[in-house]
This record gives C-alpha cells, structure tokens and sequence, in this order.
C-alpha cells in the first residue's frame, strides 16, 4: 500500500511541471545561472527579470496584465532545453527566449508546430530573419551575419577601404553559434581580398593555448572572435600573453561584457566588441529601476551585474518584448493575450526614438521595424572599446550598417533551401 | 509471502534454465511489459515523451551496449560518446542520402556502421588493457567528434554544422520530426529498447557471453581452455558499438531532432554512460535500465520536486543537483559496489525467504 502511494505521489511530482495557467502574461526564461556559460548568463537574466518586475511593480504589468517570469535552468544545455521547453508550453507561455543558438536550432520547428513565437535577439538562426518562411521565429534586432559584416566594415574604415592581403583570423566557439559567421565572412574575403582563417575552440573553452600560438606564430592582423561564456575570458587573457594588440580584436557582441575583460586587467584595455545596444546606466529607466526595485531589495541575483553590458542586453530584450506585448494588446484589443497574438505583436512591432524614450531609454538602440518579410531588423551595430583604467566601455563608432549586398542573397538561398526540406510555401 | 514458490516444481531442463525461473517473477516481467506496451502509450503526453521516457530508453540502450563491453567482456571503454556520434551521423547521411529507405532500417544499418567502427577502435584491445585500453577508447572518443566537426560532407555542408532530422513514417504514423506524437516517438524507442535488451539477454547466456565473461575474468585461462580471444574482444566491442550506434541514432532522429558532435556527444556523455552502468550494475540487463533510470530521472525528478513543488531558485535547485547526484553515486559505491541490481538481488533473496529467513 505504501510503496503505492509512492509511486503515486512520484508520478504526480514528475507530471506537476503543468499547474493550471494563471490569467498572467507568462513569459519563460530559459537562463543559465549555472556551468561554465553562467559568467554571460547571470547578468542578461537579471536583466531580463528586473525589467518585467519594474513594470509589475510601478505599472501594475503591461496593460493591465501582470507579466509572470517563469525561469527554467538550462545550463546552456540543449537537451535540458528540450526538457524546460516541454515542461513550460503547456503554461500559456507566450514566447521562448532561449538564449542558446543551439537550443534555437532545437526549438524552431518545435514552436512551429506548437504556435508559440520564438525570439532570438542577435543570436540564432540568421536565415530566420526571412519571415516569409520562418512564420514564428524572430532575431531582430541584428544576426550574426550583421555582425560579421559590421566588424569586417570596422576593419575597412581603420584601413581606408583596402583590406587585400590582410591576414583575419577568426576565433570561434566550435557549436552552431560559433559557426554562424564563417559562410559571410568567407564572402566577404572574396569581395575584400583578405585572408580568413578560421580557429575553432571547443566547449567550455578553457585551454586556448594552441589556438593563440597559431595566431601568433601566422601574424594574423586581426582577431574576430565569436565566443561566450568562460571562452571570452580565457581568450583575452591568452591575447593578452602573446602580446596580440588589443585594438585589432574583435569580438562579437556576446564577448564584450565586463566579466570578459576584467580578469586580463590592465592588459585587456582597448579591446573592441560589436553591441547593438548604448552602453553604461545614463538612462531614465535606470532611476525607475533604483526606486522600485533595488532600493527595495526586489532585484533579481545579487545585483552586482546591475549596469553591466549583458545586464542592458537583458534590459533591452525584455523592453521590445513588452513592447510587442503592448503592440499585441492594441492589435487585438484584449489585454490577456494568446501567443498566436504575440507574434503578431512582434510581427508588427514598430520602434521609433519616441517609443524609445517612453521606455526610459532614449537613444539606447537605433529604431527599427518588423515585417512579414523582415523578422530580423536592419542590422545595425556599433563598435565598443574597453578602457582599463576607467573599468567602462565607450562607444567608438556611430551605427554601422551591414553588407546588405552579399548578406540578403545567403539568407535567401538558407531560407529557400529550409522552405524545400520542409515543404514551406512562403507566406509573403 | 511475496513469493509463494510452494508447489513450484521445474521438470524439465529448459524450465530450470529460463530467464525468469520464478513464476512470480514471470509475471512481474509480463506485468511490465504490459504498463510499458499498452498503460504508458495510451496516457504519455509531450513532456513525459521528450523529457523523460525517450532520454531513459535512449540511454538504456546505451548502457546496454557499454555493459556488454565492459560488463561482460571487461574491456573498459570511454568512447561512448563517439560511437553515439557515429550512430547519429550515420543515421543522418543515410536518412538524407536515401529519403524512401524506412528509418528503422536506417538507425539498423547506422547501428552496423558503428559496429565497424567499433571493431577497429576494438583492434588495440588485443594488446592492451585496463587502464591503457581506456586511453585509446578516450583517443576514440575525441577523434570521432573532430572528425564530424572538420568535414563539412557530415553535416551536408549546413551553415551552423547542425544535423537536423527529416520527417519519417513507419506505416505511415511519424516517428521523427517535430510533428511526431509522444507515444509514437516512445514506442520505436521502446521496440528497440526491447528488442536490444532481449537480443542481449540471450547472447550473454550463450556460448559468446561465456566466452566473454571468461575473458573478463582472467584472459589467460581463457585463453588455455580454448578462447580466441580476438574473436571474443572483437566481437563485445561489434556487439556493444552496434548498440551504442542505435541508441546515438535513436538519442538524434527521435529524441533531440537536431545535434552537433562537440556539445551531444562530447566525454560528458561517454562518463554518463558509464556511471550508469556502474550505479546499475556491471554485467546486468535489469542494472543497465536502472542505472540510465537514475542517471536520467533522478535529476528531473529533483528539480521537479525542488522548483516545480517548493518553489526553490532554479540556480540553487541545479546546484544542489549537481551535489547530491555525487554524493548518491559515492555512497552507492561505497555501500554497494555491485550497484542497484545487486540491491535488488539480495533483496529478492530476502523476499523468498520472508517472513521465516532461517
């Protein structure tokens, strides 16, 4: 009798992960709080969580409605994002921030056929930036192969518009997300004439030994590096030890946080990252978030990465999401909304400097618009550089808009060729 | 009282030797097949299937193939995780490469790919041993998965070097893919699972498992009373990669749907195998399942119980998972070095003789 209850009490804890769905907006977050990706991770959720807990506190949620965040630790781990995927579906959860290239690799024909949108800002599926075929899947702002062009221009502009026989290398976390990149910046050898090299590192990335004695030993000109978590770190040290110059690395906007810099001390000033977002804390939300939340010691995490870039990465991700959410409430005209609804709201999304300075954030990030046949935003970027001394990072280029020229016809031919894998007419 | 063997008599030869010689035993036996077969489809929904019965199956395979290597044979290996890559690239070239080719035959045909594979990794394990064969199957482990990384012709020349699985049918009901229903995704995975396990039964019970546990226990005198011992090791290192090559196979198109080599099927995953099958049991069918049972629900399970229930911090709940996974796989070794299958053997031993042990 006892071992059956048990059982019985065991199977109810194991299919509890499906409690009935609160009249919330509920938007899981699937973080990384843990392992060796947690350095990027920690900041961009509290990011995330505080901007929804402002708005719950000071606005009473988002028309009316207040937001739930439901956090499911992933690990950076894509079976394990499987797992928290399945686990939150089924709570009316209005769309997926994974936070993952490899989770969104995972989860983009799984939302397609559970109808759930997808939002994946500057990481992901580039090719998803063609709405006409990725119905549920959206990465605006900017993708990788933005960032790949918006870097390479930033080499151009420093050496007058002539790259040929410059020697680039690329450091690059050797998953889906570190690949991304190397299709555009292929091309973009062929139409610049420089020399590409590519220098996988693989998971976690801590022994980069090997890879930065190839570099210095091929007196590579540029590093552009497309790592993440404990990898950045590691990998600006070891720049560091070769004596690389620190000006002409590069890395994406994933590896330009303070968690990646401020282990190489003074020896990491000057090096440069793409963000396509403003940096530092000299913003009116901020003073919002101060009285509402941090003052009263309802922030999320421990609040050390408050003011941090990936802290504004998580802002900013939660800002459009809201913003989407408000776009869908309008749409409509309910305030409790369906995730078939959401992505409508992100469909039509409109960011104008106005909305913008709404939010508490004027001129953080350059407007855009979303479309039917644009899900991703118009790419632009601008380049950060660290400075040691003043342990800030200060912006060193206006935007810088990508290669359009040779990316739209890569995102074409990735798109038609998912559209025939999955039988997929587009829709516009 | 559980187990009334009064009137039990065994007349013939092929009774007394039968897999489940006791007839409660028997039963219990049909009795899960029967939740497993005909309860558990009927009520599985999406989250069970993805989250926790097709990961167990998958692993339980597995551990299946690494128990007989290790288990039986005693030829420790640490390149799981390349074999698995093996079976799911296979998997993935053939299902692409040959779209009308049924996918059974496809994660069949990946699985003989991988015994291949497996056979000349194995060719080392005639010279050397223990912990020496462990560094080359570890050599393995890296090799394969540079391998899938470095050339393109793999991964169909993908931009994100991801392998994804195309939709397939088996009579005509999807088992791959995102359209896939939950109790079709489990059920090829349990025929196979089922299918393995009864195959592997009957082969350590005949002349090859002897053959391979007198290698395990001292390959000398094995060799003296008349073992080819190339045949033996070569054999379990076939046999264990074949079923290591279905469960990556299945672990690719069935479960995950997309993968890439260096983050699926990395040496986390080749220690994960063989922490199941130490918890469980070396040398055990019953402690292969209960080990990748352990390994796979025990941590969602807590998390469930710690997030789901009490509402702790996901980040805490991970840690503490992390903590006490470890110090469960301590104390199983230090109280029962023969793992969960012992337990439950001395256990039975207990229960036959309950309530007058002496």
């Amino acid at each position: 009798m006892k071992v059956r209850k048990l059982f019985i009490s065991l199977a109810t804890i194991l299919s509890l992960a499906a409690p009935p769905a609160l009249a919330d907006l509920v938007l899981p977050w699937l973080s990384y709080r843990t392992g060796p990706y947690s350095a990027g991770g920690i900041p961009t959720a509290d990011g995330f969580v505080d901007y929804f807990t402002l708005l719950n506190e000071r606005d009473g949620g988002i028309g009316g409605e207040l937001v739930k965040i439901i956090e499911c630790e992933t690990g950076y781990n894509t079976q394990k994002g499987v797992e928290c995927y399945e686990a939150t579906k089924g709570e009316g959860s209005l769309v997926y921030v994974p936070l993952s290239t490899g989770i969104t690799y995972q989860l983009i024909p799984k939302v397609s056929v559970d109808q759930i949108p997808l939002q994946t800002m500057g990481y992901g599926r580039t090719s998803a930036k063609d709405g006409s075929i990725f119905e549920w899947v959206f990465n605006f702002p900017a993708n990788y192969w933005d960032g790949a062009s918006v870097a390479i221009k930033h080499v151009l502009d420093e050496n007058g518009g002539d790259i040929s026989g410059k020697k680039i290398a690329l450091v690059y976390h050797n998953s889906a997300y570190g690949k991304e990149p190397i299709k555009t910046l292929e091309k973009l050898s062929e139409k610049h004439g420089y020399e590409l090299t590519l220098i996988p590192v693989d998971h976690p990335g801590l022994e980069q030994k090997s890879q930065w004695l190839e570099i210095r030993r091929g007196q590579m000109d540029y590093v552009l590096m497309w790592g993440w978590g404990i990898m950045n770190s590691v990998a600006i040290q070891e720049a560091a030890n070769i004596r690389f110059p620190m000006e002409n690395f590069i890395g994406i906007w994933w590896s330009g946080s303070e968690n990646d810099v401020i282990p190489a001390a003074e020896r990491a000033h000057n090096y440069k990252s793409l963000t396509f977002h403003g940096v530092g804390t000299d913003f009116p939300l901020y003073d919002d978030l101060k009285t509402y939340l941090h003052d009263k010691g309802i922030g999320s995490g421990d609040g050390t990465s408050i003011g941090t870039v990936l802290y504004n990465t998580g802002i900013y991700n939660a800002a459009i999401l809201a913003g989407a959410i408000r776009t869908a409430q309008e749409i409509h005209g309910v305030s409790d909304i369906t995730p078939a609804m959401m992505r409508d709201g992100l469909e039509n999304l409109v960011v104008t400097d106005e909305i913008m300075a709404s939010w508490g954030l004027p001129g953080f990030a350059p407007p855009f618009e979303v479309s039917c046949e644009n899900h991703g935003g118009d790419g632009l970027a601008m380049v950060k550089q660290w400075d040691a001394q003043a342990k800030e990072w200060n912006l060193i280029t206006e935007l810088i808009s990508s290669d359009k020229e040779v990316i739209n016809p890569l995102i074409m031919e990735d798109s038609t060729q998912y559209a025939a894998e999955n039988n997929i007419t587009p829709r516009c | 009282m559980f187990y009334r063997e009064v009137g039990e008599f065994k007349t013939s030869y092929p009774h007394d030797s039968g897999s489940f010689s006791i007839r409660l035993d028997k039963y219990g036996y049909y009795f899960i097949l029967f939740i497993a077969f005909v309860a558990i489809p009927l009520m599985i929904n999406d989250y069970w299937a993805s989250a926790v019965l097709v990961p167990f199956l998958v692993w339980a395979i597995a551990s299946l193939g690494l128990n007989i290597l290790t288990g039986h044979c005693g030829q420790i290996s640490l390149g799981t995780g390349g074999f698995m890559a093996v079976g799911a690239y296979s998997c993935y070239k053939l299902m692409t490469s040959f779209p009308d080719l049924n996918v059974i035959f496809c994660i069949i045909l990946s699985g003989l790919i991988t015994a291949g594979v497996g056979i000349l990794f194995g060719i080392p394990s005639l010279r050397i041993k223990g912990f020496y064969l462990a560094v080359a199957t570890l050599a393995s482990q890296f090799f394969l998965v540079w391998l899938f990384n470095r050339f393109p012709w793999f991964y169909n020349y993908s931009a994100s070097g991801q392998i994804s699985t195309p939709e397939r049918s088996v009579f005509g009901i999807l088992v791959t893919g995102p359209n896939v229903d939950p109790w079709a995704q489990y059920m090829i995975c349990l025929l196979f699972a089922f299918g393995l396990a009864w195959g592997c039964r009957n082969l350590t019970r005949g002349s090859l498992g002897r053959k391979w546990m007198a290698t395990r226990d001292m390959d000398i005198a094995a060799e003296i009373i008349g073992v080819n011992l190339l045949h033996a090791k070569l054999s379990a290192f076939a046999i264990s990669s074949f079923y290591i090559g279905i469960a990556g196979a299945l672990f690719f198109s069935v479960y995950l749907g997309a993968v890439e080599a260096t983050e699926a099927f990395g040496i986390n995953q080749s220690f994960l195998v063989l922490f199941m099958i130490i918890i469980g049991g070396l040398g055990s069918i019953l402690g292969s399942f209960i080990g990748a049972a352990f390994m796979v629900l025990f941590p969602v399970l807590l998390k469930n119980i710690l997030v789901g229930w009490w509402e702790w911090d996901a980040a805490i709940a991970t840690h503490l998972e992390f903590i006490s996974v470890g110090i469960l796989i301590i104390v199983f070794l230090i109280f029962e070095p023969h793992g969960l299958a012992q337990l439950w053997r001395l256990l039975k031993q207990k229960l036959r003789l309950w309530p007058y042990p002496h």
